[in-house]
Formats: structure tokens, C-alpha cells, sequence
């Protein structure tokens, strides 16, 4: 096991996938020359070359679109999304080109192409830079979703996403990419399906995915700790398809769920979840499920606002106390 | 240019140099926070079209480097610093930050962050200043790189087709963040590629003010006499990195060098100085006047000023709701 940075678990498997088919190749701003705005791509250029690793004019809805027509002749390319804020503009061929042509087609094209974005609100970015933006991927037949947590699922999501025949969205975030973590040092294939147990825990399901697993399991050691609470967090890294079978295996064994989400809350993660747990395992539970989610705002600017507009671990603990009638 | 102009064109110019690089000593220091673009190097861009035009007349709309933008439309620096400095007397009552300083009485009509985003906003204003039927033009600055968004080609396009009054003024400093342009861009000379659209083009030195402005009165007379639309490409250079977190790795320090030997600053100062209409302990003065006044004002302004108030995070994401109910409630007279 070798412990490395975020952005070294998605740099190594973008090499050794170029290293081993000619069709892997990669595309997106600043991703050749300068290595990447997160340093996800760094060396590749020199290593590949550019026709390869493919520095991008600012032409997002083009080269989104470019890369999908070479997936149909079973090129696979990841094509990088400086941030999701930018995903917007190619979402049009994301949506309405890869994420249909197989069943249109009647099965006949297929787009096996991997799109990679930083989401998430980092520090003072301002409202058209902090956009947390995986419910708008999540709803779409056809397109995948996933969004590691950890270096090991980075790499192994990344690893499995370009062998996949379909298209898979990957979902980072701008304030990861230097987090540590043990990845293994074999290839490793991470499930696009499913959901990991980050802790396990007997009395309440904190369900997290990307950062706010984070607060999960700070705010299950703060429920263990202080208040004598066993909280179990499941990692929610696939999107879509969300895991029918984790979310109600969890619930019907701790009969409680806290759903925690950097994004706002209108037609998001926890809404979908609720949902599942209504349809899975609704007399399971002992009391009704809660979401923590971020203000219904643009993101503010100031740096106080900003706090007061995104939750972190303490609202996860204040959510739970509260399930617990102990607030 | 007028003598007069110049000499108060240079007193501002040293004002948006200045400014600048106290932003860039207050990010350092932690005061400012997110993404930080600064202007150095490109100032006889916005000062020489402007001067051309009417600032706080005719709208103006730019990209994320918009500080020296606004403050030439006629927003107030304080203002603008307070909004870097994230507070309640900001431009954009620090909701905004640097990427979105906005001043609507000086119809400075914002900095959007987006690459390409304003090219059909501007194009939009144009179009209401048509079905108004005033005598204001819309003037849209954005980089070379933003050429190469699709919308670039829509917009020219349905300007040009509908004869908006808008002039879209490229900045051309030869760098879309750590991509030149001959890596990014099949073709260098921007204007070139807006011949497709009928749209007459023009291209000229971006460092010296004097033949910016004579090129940008050319670009606005044919605008502002109901001639739709112009594009007018600067070529210049932005000396520092594309924003805070940039090393310039991507090109080379002698390149720099050469652009700076062309300092847009230094060309009027000069030919100030040559005409007799300045010294260099004018010069001098100017610069030690205008620090005095960043420090003692502008940043003292910010640094007294309050922070937005919490209870008021959720202000102004609609209109104020009481002056809605007609509409929300159904309850229409
Ligand atoms: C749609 C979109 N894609 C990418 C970015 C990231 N980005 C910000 S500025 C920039 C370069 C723009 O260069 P140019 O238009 O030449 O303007 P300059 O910064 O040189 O003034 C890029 C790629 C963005 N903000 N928006
Ligand atoms: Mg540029």
C-alpha cells in the first residue's frame, strides 16, 4: 500500500491505462504543458505526447463533443472539465449525445468516455466557482456517476471508468486533491456500483459521498466520544445508480439516516436517498430521516457567509442529537 | 489626444497600476481571498477605448479581471477594494468578490467568470439599447482565449444580423491562463476571423494609449452612428501570472522583459515628458499621491468597513418579496 496524495491516485491511473492501450487518451485545459489545474495529469505530455494528451482551447461544449465522436470508434478518452462550474457548456453533448446514442441507436454506437470535474465549493470562489453540481448528472438515463472520497476509490473509479463500455461522470473535489490515503499497489478496479461502510456503527446511518463523508465519520467520532452514539457512514460513491441494497441493508439495521450534502437540498442526494429508504425499508425506521445541505444561495463571496452557507461535521452532529431528541 | 487628457489619462492609468499591486500585497496578506486577475501591463486597453467612449454612459461588461473596468466606468475604488476585502460597502456588498465587481449607476454591468459568458449579454444590452433608441453603445472586453467558445461565433453572428450597437474589444495578451495562443487558436490575428460575419475589424498596438484611442474612436463613431456592430482587437500583455496561484512557467522571463520595455505607463509618461507637459518629479509626485491615497483611503476605507451580517445570507437571492406578492400570491388587481 502506498500512501499518496488524491491527485496521485487519478495521475497513476491515467498512466497506466495510456500504458496499456494506444486509445486511452486525454483532453481538457491546461492539462498537457502545465500538467493540470490539479496536477491530475502531470507528466502525461511529456510521457505521451501531444497527440495523446490533448491541450484544449476553451471550447468546452466543442471538445466535449469531440471527444465523444472518437469514443464511437472506441477511442476512450478522459476528458478533464477544469471545474464543474464549466460542465455546464458541455453538458448538451454529455447529456444528449453520450448518454443516449446506445439506446437510440438501438445498441449499435456506444460512447466509453470518462469526464472528469473538480465540484465543490473551495475557498471565496463566488457563486459561478463553487458550484456542487452531481444531482444535475445523477437524473440522466444513460451516464453514470461516481465520486471518490479517498485516493483509493479515486484511483480504482477512474481505473474502472475507462474500461466501462459506458459513459461515466467522475465528481472530485477542488479541496482534495492533497488529501492522503493508502491505495493499493497492484491494480485495483474500485465497483462503479454500490456503496463502502466507512465505519460501522449499530444506531444511526450517516450517509456521505466526496467530502461530506468527511463530516461523517469526524461527526461519528464526536457521537462515539462525547454522547455514547454508534454512528454507521456509508460512503455513497456511486451516484447513479445509487445502492438500493447498501441503503437499506444500513437502515433497517440501525433504524435511523442522516443524509449529509455539500449541495443545497431542492432535488439532490438526500431527497434520493429519502426516497429509496421510503421505498426500501419505510417501516424500519424509528424516526423520520434528516438532511444536512448548504444554504439555498448563490455562494457568497465573504468568507463568513460562505461558512454560514455550507455545512460541515458540527451540523451532521447537531442533526443526530436532534434525531436522538438530545437538542 | 489632448494634453490635458493625457496628462489626467496618465494620473488614472498610475491609479489602476497602483491599485493592482497593493490587491496583490493584500491577497498575500490573507486579506483577500478566491481568485485574484490582475490588470498590470494591459492598461492602455480599457483607458485608451473608454477614453473614446462614454464611461458611465455606455455599458461596459467584462470577464473575472474587471477591477481597473469598473473603476474607469466611474466606480469608486473604495467600493471595489471593500468588495476584494469581501465587505458590506463592497461594489457587490461582498457577495460578488474580485470576479464580480458590478456598479449599475455607472452601467459598469459586471465581471462574469466564465469564459466567453458576456459575449451574448452584451449583445443583449445592445439589443435594448436599439428598442430604447438611445445613443449609448454596449462594449464587451474579453481575452483572446474566450474566442474559442462557440458562443463567440453565435454572438457575432446574431449582431451582426440585427445590427446591435455593441463593440467587442479583444484583449489580445497572447495567453489563455498557461496556453499561448499559438497552442490554442488556429489563427493568431483575432480579427481576421470576424470577417466571416461582415463585421468590420480592426487590430492595433494595445500599449500605447494614443493609437488604442485613435483605433477605438474609429470602432465607436461607426457603432454609435447605428452601424451595428465592430470588433477591435488590442494586442498587449498581462505581466503578471494569469491569477494568484500562477508561476509563469509557460513562458519565458526575456518575453516578459520585452513586453515591459513597452509599458503602456511609461510610453505617455514619456511622451509627456518630450512634450513638455510633465517632469519626472511630476511623475514622481503622482506616483507617491496616488499610494498616499490607496493607503490612506482605499484600504483604510475596506479595512473600517463592516462585514455583511449572517442573518443576511439569503438577501438578495430574489427580489424583496413584499414588492412580489401580487405575482407569488395570484392576488394581482
Ligand atoms: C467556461 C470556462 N472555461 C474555463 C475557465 C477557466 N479559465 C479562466 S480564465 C481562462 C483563460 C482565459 O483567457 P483569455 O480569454 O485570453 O483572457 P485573459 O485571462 O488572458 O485576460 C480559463 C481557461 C472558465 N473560467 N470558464
Ligand atoms: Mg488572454
Amino acid at each position: 500500500m502506498a500512501n499518496i496524495m488524491y491527485w496521485e491516485a487519478i495521475q497513476r491511473a491515467h498512466d497506466e491505462e495510456m500504458a496499456r492501450d494506444p486509445l486511452v487518451i486525454c483532453m481538457g485545459e491546461d492539462i498537457g504543458v502545465a500538467g493540470g489545474t490539479y496536477k491530475a495529469t502531470k507528466g502525461l505530455y511529456e510521457k505521451y505526447g501531444p497527440l495523446r494528451v490533448m491541450d484544449t482551447p476553451i471550447s468546452e461544449g466543442g471538445f466535449t463533443g469531440l471527444g465523444i465522436g472518437a469514443s464511437f470508434l472506441g477511442v476512450r478518452p478522459i476528458i478533464e472539465l477544469m471545474s464543474v462550474n464549466f460542465a455546464w457548456l458541455a453538458m448538451d453533448q454529455m447529456f444528449n449525445s453520450a448518454a443516449k446514442v446506445r439506446y437510440m441507436s438501438g445498441g449499435q454506437l456506444t460512447a466509453p468516455c470518462v469526464f472528469r470535474s473538480a465540484g465543490g465549493a473551495a475557498h471565496q470562489l463566488g457563486a459561478q466557482h463553487s458550484a456542487r453540481m452531481e444531482k444535475v448528472f445523477m437524473g440522466i438515463a444513460g451516464l453514470r456517476v461516481v465520486t471518490p472520497s479517498n485516493p483509493k476509490q479515486a484511483y480504482g473509479l477512474l481505473k474502472s471508468a475507462i474500461r466501462c463500455d459506458d459513459p461515466v461522470f467522475i465528481n472530485e473535489h477542488e479541496l482534495m486533491y492533497n488529501m492522503k490515503g493508502e491505495v493499493p499497489d497492484g491494480e485495483y478496479f474500485h465497483p462503479l456500483e454500490g456503496s463502502d461502510i466507512a465505519r460501522a456503527g449499530t444506531d444511526v446511518t450517516l450517509f456521505g459521498y466526496n467530502i461530506s463523508v468527511h463530516w461523517c465519520l469526524k461527526a461519528a467520532e464526536i457521537l462515539d466520544k462525547q454522547y455514547g452514539i454508534s454512528a454507521e457512514v456509508v460512503d455513497l460513491y456511486s451516484l447513479s445508480p445509487l445502492d438500493r441494497a447498501g441503503i437499506k441493508a444500513s437502515v433497517s439495521k440501525t433504524h435511523r439516516a442522516v443524509i449529509a450534502e455539500e449541495d443545497e437540498a431542492p432535488v439532490g442526494v438526500g431527497s434520493e436517498v429519502i426516497a429509496i429508504i421510503n421505498e426500501e425499508c419505510f417501516f424500519e425506521l424509528d424516526a423520520a430521516p434528516v438532511r444536512v445541505h448548504s444554504a439555498l444561495v448563490p455562494q457568497p463571496y465573504n468568507h463568513t457567509l460562505e461558512k454560514a452557507a455550507i455545512p460541515d461535521h458540527e451540523d451532521v452532529v447537531k442533526a443526530v442529537l436532534k434525531l436522538f431528541g438530545k437538542a | 489626444m489632448k494634453i490635458e487628457d493625457k496628462k489626467r489619462v496618465l494620473r488614472e492609468m498610475v491609479l489602476h497600476r497602483r491599485f493592482e499591486e497593493r490587491c496583490y500585497q493584500a491577497y498575500i496578506e490573507r486579506k483577500i481571498g478566491g481568485f485574484l486577475h490582475l490588470y498590470p501591463g494591459q492598461e492602455a486597453c480599457c483607458n485608451g477605448v473608454m477614453e473614446a467612449a462614454r464611461p458611465g454612459h455606455d455599458y461596459v461588461i467584462t470577464g473575472y479581471r474587471d477591477h481597473v473596468h469598473a473603476i474607469k466606468c466611474g466606480a469608486d475604488p473604495k467600493a471595489v477594494m471593500a468588495e476584494l476585502y469581501g465587505k458590506e460597502t463592497g461594489s457587490s456588498k461582498g457577495r460578488g468578490g474580485s470576479m464580480h465587481i458590478f456598479d449599475g449607476d455607472k452601467r459598469f454591468m459586471g465581471g462574469y467568470a466564465l469564459v466567453g459568458g458576456p459575449f451574448p449579454l452584451a449583445a443583449g444590452i445592445a439589443k435594448a439599447i436599439q428598442l430604447k433608441g438611445g445613443d449609448e453603445i454596449a462594449i464587451c472586453f474579453l481575452g483572446d482565449a474566450a474566442n474559442n467558445q462557440g458562443v463567440f461565433h453565435e454572438t457575432l453572428n446574431m449582431a451582426a444580423l440585427w445590427k446591435l450597437p455593441v463593440l467587442f474589444v479583444c484583449e489580445n495578451n497572447l495567453y489563455g491562463i498557461g496556453t499561448s495562443i499559438e497552442r490554442s487558436t488556429a489563427v493568431i490575428h483575432q480579427h481576421k476571423r470576424v470577417a466571416a460575419y461582415n463585421i468590420p475589424a480592426d487590430e492595433c498596438d494595445g500599449q500605447d494609449i494614443e493609437v488604442v484611442y485613435e483605433a477605438a474612436r474609429k470602432a465607436v463613431d461607426h457603432v454609435r452612428s447605428g452601424n451595428g456592430p465592430y470588433f477591435l482587437e488590442l494586442m498587449t500583455y498581462r505581466y503578471r501570472g494569469h491569477s494568484m496561484s500562477d508561476s509563469r512557467g509557460y513562458r519565458s522571463r526575456e518575453e516578459e522583459e520585452l513586453w515591459k520595455q513597452r509599458d503602456p505607463i511609461f510610453i505617455l509618461r514619456d511622451r509627456l515628458i518630450k512634450e513638455g507637459a510633465l517632469t519626472m518629479a511630476d511623475y514622481e509626485a503622482l506616483e507617491k499621491e496616488t499610494d498616499a491615497y490607496i493607503e490612506n483611503e482605499v484600504i483604510k476605507f475596506s479595512e473600517e468597513s463592516p462585514e455583511p451580517r449572517v442573518e443576511d445570507l439569503e438577501k438578495y437571492v430574489f427580489a424583496d418579496r413584499e414588492t412580489q406578492l401580487p405575482w407569488l400570491t395570484g392576488k394581482a388587481a
